[in-house]
């Protein structure tokens, strides 16, 4: 009877935990759930930056009234040719990085879980080095390395016969230029994700498959791909998430808000703060960033779903 | 010839301990050159931006471009303090960056060990929560959250900064994660019946447990703080008030590239991060691994 009555004591102690995840959740509130209720909110209007000052000196709801537009910035959105190219653009980017990288940093770690690999550690570090570099700074070098004329493609293909590419002004290219961006940054980071998850998986299983006689490519097809599952549906729910949301690649690269001379390399984000920040069309930024959750919506139900049936394939 | 004493039980000591000899050669060279190719194209960018900064934007026009570092770089540095206060920026983002991982770490790992550790009422749901916070598309609250600092006149504030990301969904995670794994369920269940305070057991028993995986948590915020620009960007537009990011975009106003100048502010932007490295990149290395999706 003791041991229940300190048991609960205990218990009733343990909610000052509350207040210990509190400054979290009321951080959220502040900061992530109201700016995004109220951006949503803002998506209803046609708002700039006077009206929001008029509104909050006056506090009329009036001033509120006369802006309120309903559907209009989603019907203008639905038919904005600018927003279809750059939904369009981000997801020819983020296939063109994602998957070539994840297939090479699966490679990577692959060599770097050999166990009789010398100086691993020494390898590891090295290739997390780019990660840590902001992303301005390698948009930066790599917007000299795909430069038309003086750029290190350009001048090592101009050495083979080649080119020059339009590494800027065609399509394609620069979308690839930029999805070498973000593999540069990315590659060794996701190398050491996957290394993490291989060196993870029992040794038994291994062990078994090489007494079944399987070949190199054989245990990693049966063995080590379908273990890591998980890592890697996180690493492409991860990888889209940050891919839908691409911005300072392309703003740097182009050099201004319009993502190339011909918004080749228009993406999403870019156009919502062009709207946003540079035309001062609140509102309809806003519109747009709902435009983007819900493709963020939809991507994430797709990923779901194949990561279902593929687990469900798996198991039969 | 003093023997290395080791300190094993006497039963493993007796017995001469057999180590299982390495098989060499298993690796084959190409994995080596396959491994320093990839840290080549790592290292790479890093000389580059180096070479391009010390010749001056002339030099790389050239057929063949040079490829080795000339001797401008203390001019082109120069060019660039005159332009921006560059170091100002530095010490601001030093700030602004310290500042906010001290403040994440703290309420991370309380946060943190409140999910793993005590009972609480519906403390599962808080968790998905958090997690399903991280899947939050940031840029949507941006627009309204910019309305807010100009109203609360934060433009140019360091507190426009520092204020919304003082805590956040991925490290009150990964101190759940840490906290979990680490501390033993029984140490806490001691500390409690000695009558400790809830906060007294996280103080003397939890903290010291989880300093090196706070250490890392607070080196990811410092990094991420350094490296962010959109949003410093919107709120920061007085010179003496820059980021470091915010810093070098300032340089390239007009629509001529010059590529020696931006390089050169990139990797001023860059080099304090890579000396850190020097010490902590090991450690940041075993973080990244520790906090990866297994299986």
């Amino acid at each position: 009877m003791g041991r229940t009555k300190q048991v609960s004591a205990i218990a009733r102690q343990d909610r000052i935990g509350l207040l210990y995840v509190a400054p979290f959740f009321v951080h959220f509130l502040l900061f992530g759930a109201i700016p995004i209720v109220f951006t949503t909110f803002l998506a209803f209007f046609n708002a700039d930056m006077d009206l929001y000052y008029e509104f909050m000196d006056t506090f009329d709801p009036g001033v509120l009234g006369n802006a309120f537009i309903g559907f209009d910035n989603f019907r203008e959105l639905g038919s904005d040719p600018y927003f279809w190219l750059a939904l369009k653009n981000t997801f020819s980017i983020w296939a063109i990085s994602t998957i070539p990288q994840l297939i090479v940093a699966f490679g990577i770690a692959s060599l770097l879980a050999n166990p009789n690999l010398r100086a691993s550690v020494f390898w590891r570090t090295l290739l997390m080095v780019p990660n840590i570099t902001s992303v301005l700074a390698v948009a930066i070098v790599f917007q000299q390395i795909f430069d038309r004329d003086f750029g290190m493609v350009n001048t090592l293909l101009y050495y083979v016969g080649r080119g020059p590419v339009e590494w800027t002004n065609e399509t394609l290219p620069s979308h690839f230029a930029i999805a070498m961006m973000i593999d540069w940054r990315w590659l060794g980071y996701n190398s050491l994700i996957f290394l993490a998850a291989i060196l993870a998986i029992p040794r038994e299983l291994y062990e078994s498959a090489s007494l079944d006689g399987a070949s190199r490519w054989q245990v990693t097809r049966f063995v080590t791909i379908p273990q890591l599952r998980n890592t890697i549906t996180f690493m492409v729910v991860i990888g889209t998430i940050g891919g839908l949301g691409l911005f300072v690649e392309p703003l740097i690269y182009g050099g201004s808000y319009d993502g190339g001379a011909n918004n080749q390399f228009l993406t999403m984000t870019l156009y919502l703060y062009k709207n946003a920040f540079l035309n001062m069309r609140l509102g309809y930024g806003a519109a747009i960033g709902v435009g983007i959750t819900i493709v963020v919506i939809v991507v994430s139900i797709v990923n779901f779903l194949i990561t279902r049936r593929i687990a469900s394939e798996d198991s039969k | 010839m003093a023997t290395p004493t080791l300190n094993l039980p006497v039963s493993a000591a007796a017995k001469p301990v057999k180590i299982k000899k390495w098989k060499r050669g298993t690796v084959s060279p190409g994995t080596y050159g396959a491994l320093g190719f990839m840290v080549f194209l790592s290292a790479f960018p890093f000389y580059w931006m180096f070479v391009v900064a010390s010749n001056g934007s002339d030099a790389i026009a050239k057929i063949p471009p040079a490829l080795v570092p000339g001797n401008t770089f203390g001019d082109v540095v120069q060019e660039i303090n005159d332009m921006v206060p560059f170091w100002q920026a530095i010490t601001n983002t030093i700030f602004v960056a310290t500042v906010i991982s001290v403040f994440n770490v703290f309420f991370s790992a309380l946060a943190g060990f409140a999910l793993a550790k005590l009972r609480m009422p519906g403390k599962k749901q808080m968790l998905t929560f958090i997690i399903g916070t991280m899947m939050l598309p940031a840029q949507l609250g941006v627009i309204f959250m910019f309305m807010v600092m100009s109203w609360l006149n934060w433009i140019n504030d360091f507190r426009a900064l520092i204020v919304p990301a003082i805590v956040g969904a991925f490290g009150v995670f990964w101190m759940r994660q840490i906290v979990d794994s680490q501390i033993p369920n029984e140490l806490l269940e001691a500390a409690k019946i000695d009558g400790a305070s809830v906060f007294r057991t996280f103080m003397n028993i939890v903290v010291p447990a989880i300093l090196p995986a706070s250490f890392v948590l607070g080196l990811f915020t410092f990094l991420g703080v350094w490296n962010d620009y959109l949003w410093p960007s919107l709120v920061l537009n007085d010179a003496n008030r820059y980021t470091v990011q915010v810093a070098i975009t300032a340089l390239n106003q007009s629509y001529v590239i010059n590529y020696a100048r931006n390089m050169a502010a990139a990797l001023l932007g860059t080099a304090p991060l890579l000396i850190l490295f020097i010490f902590v990149g090991r450690r940041l290395v075993a973080g990244v691994m520790d906090g990866a999706v297994k299986g």
